[in-house]
């Protein structure tokens, strides 16, 4: 599904070059399920925005289901999110001043989809998360898991084909983590290609498949013995 | 995007920072109902003083003494005066077929006084047709007998403020009252007319010309008014005056007409320049408004940088986002300019509650491109924070909680 080849991504500090990605060679296929970890600065929330399209890479390729998406303009690229990637980020990013049903309906009404399709999509998102009660409370109104949730069914509700997630639990306490985690997992279960970036070892051990980071390359790439 | 989501969305943008949204529909709200109430003082203005000439009445020449155009020669150092319009030169304007009245008058200002009361008045010299000529009605008795103009009677129609003033409620009719050094006899009451140019009608005398003449000492008229037969003959009793009184004064032009048409036309243009002016001075404000709305939209793109992240990670394009903050920024004009035409007309209805007789409606081209001109401003100075959203790096945008 995704295929980097020598991707790399340069910042200019200053008079220095930092190599965030240092020809990264990676494949990934459809419906695994990656952690990425590593140190604080090692490239793994670059390699998420170059995956998902955010940032481009300063050299190397990528090819995002048999397409090669390296060099698309910003307005394609917004294309290519708004139909195949969904986003979860660890300050859940909701927009304080719409309802739960406002933050999930987002997505398909920027993809301009009609309201009545819309309604209905967002009813059963909102019914998978077990937040159906919840559709009319803003932000301010919900738990931090609560949150995350109404996050997770926003980057979902388009039915994407790959969900990026960047320490998805990393502001959560640890029941609501762990719920959070179950319904990451029940995605993936289900056939989404989730890649997540993680500080949290028990999490990343969670992963059939997980990638280190060091650096702006990759130093390991285990599969986790089931357990 | 579909237009109601995109207006939706704009609209929960506005309603999502009530504080600053509140400011600037106030100032864009100041801005219109500045425009909407000056322009709707000059038309007020322009209607007054045009309904004052039109209410002189229909097919009305006014003739008056003096030259007021340059036609060249030698420059007036001679001591040339102009020669008086007279009486005669005004009965002598009846022999023209385009003309059906004439109305001789002088003006003064004398005592009118009934036993202990007094009051100091304008005093109108003219002839029985200066009731047709000027439209006005009696209201018990009769106007000036249609007898010689050149003989002096001892008569005088009263105003209606002046009869009440000086008679209250009782008959006027019949009684004698002193007018300057001479005593008439009343024999009618003007009925409320309302206004008219320079002349309140309710706070005067009228008397005989030749009595008038008498009574300050003077062969000179004021003015004459002259009615033509029909509106299409208005040009021809013009030139009809013109010439006679050329032959009566050596052949000297030296009086000047105005028909009514010209006076009209003359202040509608004058007015509606002024209203104008003063329209073009408002939308300054307007346009100080639209600054405000750009530095409010400034304020709402960075305060608002994670969201901005978020619809770019979700797929927004660059001109999905800068039609959001466009429209968001036209809402809050439109909303503002609704304000501001509903202060505006309101005001000029207070206004025309306590002025009754100065009517204060802006006009419709006015509030039509005020509304526009807000909308369009709001627009034009939405583009830079719009730009500036789009161009939000989405990582950048995001990094921040």
């Amino acid at each position: 599904m995704i295929t980097l080849s020598g991707a790399t991504r340069n910042f200019v500090v200053g008079e220095q070059t930092v190599h965030a990605l240092n020809k990264v060679d990676l494949k990934v296929d459809s419906g695994e399920y990656i952690a990425i970890v590593g140190p604080s600065g090692s490239g793994k929330s670059t390699l998420l925005n170059a995956i998902g399209l955010l940032d481009r890479l300063s050299s190397g390729a990528y090819r995002l289901e048999d397409r090669d998406v390296t060099d698309l303009s910003s307005d394609e690229a917004a294309q290519i999110r708004r139909e195949k990637i969904g986003f979860v980020f660890q300050f859940f990013h909701l927009i304080p001043r719409l309802t739960a049903f406002g933050n999930i309906e987002l997505p398909l009404t920027l993809a301009g989809i009609d309201p009545s399709e819309r309604a209905s999509r967002v009813a059963a998102v909102l019914d998978d998360i077990g937040l159906a009660d919840r559709a009319e409370h803003r932000p301010d109104q919900l738990s931090g898991g609560q949150r995350q949730r109404v996050a997770i069914a926003r980057a979902t509700v388009t039915h994407p084909k790959l969900l990026l997630a960047d320490e998805p639990t990393g502001n959560l306490d640890r029941a609501s983590g762990k719920d959070v985690v179950h319904i990451l997992e029940r995605l993936n279960a289900d056939g989404i290609t989730l890649l997540m970036v993680t500080h949290d070892p028990e999490l990343a051990n969670r992963a059939r498949r997980k990638i280190r980071m060091v650096d702006g390359a990759i130093e390991s790439d285990s599969l986790a013995v089931p357990q | 995007m579909r237009i109601g989501d995109i207006l939706t969305y704009a609209y929960g943008g506005v309603a999502g920072y009530r504080l600053r949204s509140l400011l600037m529909l106030f100032a864009m709200a100041v801005g219109v109902a500045s425009v909407v109430v000056l322009t709707g003082l000059g038309e007020g203005a322009r209607r007054y003083v045009t309904g004052e000439f039109a209410s002189l009445g229909t097919h009305l020449l006014i003739v008056l003494p003096g030259r007021n155009e340059t036609t060249g020669g030698a420059p007036p150092l001679l001591g040339e005066t102009p020669r008086d319009l007279t009486l005669d030169d005004a009965l002598a304007l009846k022999r023209s077929a385009a003309i059906r009245r004439v109305a001789p008058v002088t003006v003064g200002s004398a005592p009118v006084s009934y036993q202990q009361r007094e009051r100091e008045v304008i005093t109108i010299g003219t002839t029985a047709e200066f009731l047709h000529v000027r439209r006005l009605k009696i209201l018990s008795g009769r106007f000036l007998p249609e007898t010689d103009p050149r003989r002096a009677a001892p008569v005088c129609v009263l105003g209606g403020k002046l009869k009440r003033e000086l008679f209250g409620n009782r008959a006027a009719v019949g009684q004698w009252v002193r007018v300057g050094d001479r005593r008439f006899r009343v024999i009618g009451v003007l009925a409320s007319e309302g206004r008219a140019i320079g002349l309140d009608l309710e706070d005067m005398v009228v008397v005989p010309v030749a009595s008038a003449q008498a009574l300050f000492d003077t062969p000179a008229l004021f003015r004459v008014l002259v009615e033509a037969r029909s509106q299409s003959l208005i040009e021809n009793a013009r030139q009809q005056i013109l010439a006679i009184v050329r032959a009566r004064h050596e052949g000297e032009d030296d009086i000047t007409v105005i028909t009514q048409d010209a006076v009209i036309g003359t202040f509608n243009k004058i007015f509606t320049a002024l209203t104008m002016t003063v329209g073009g001075i408002a939308a300054i404000s307007l346009a100080v408004a639209g600054i405000l709305i750009m530095n409010v939209m400034l304020v709402a793109v960075s305060q608002r940088t994670a969201e901005i992240g978020v619809i770019k990670a979700l797929g927004a394009t660059r001109r999905t986002i800068i039609t959001l903050f466009l429209t968001e920024a036209g809402v809050m004009a439109a909303a503002g300019a609704a304000i501001g035409l509903a202060l505006g007309y309101a005001a000029g209805a207070a206004t025309a509650q306590i002025y009754p007789v100065l009517s204060i409606t802006a006009p419709v081209w006015a509030a039509v491109s005020a509304l526009l001109l807000a909308i369009g401003l709001g627009v034009v100075f939405g583009v830079l924070p719009a730009r500036r959203a789009a161009a939000l790096d989405p990582i950048a945008a995001l990094a921040r909680r």
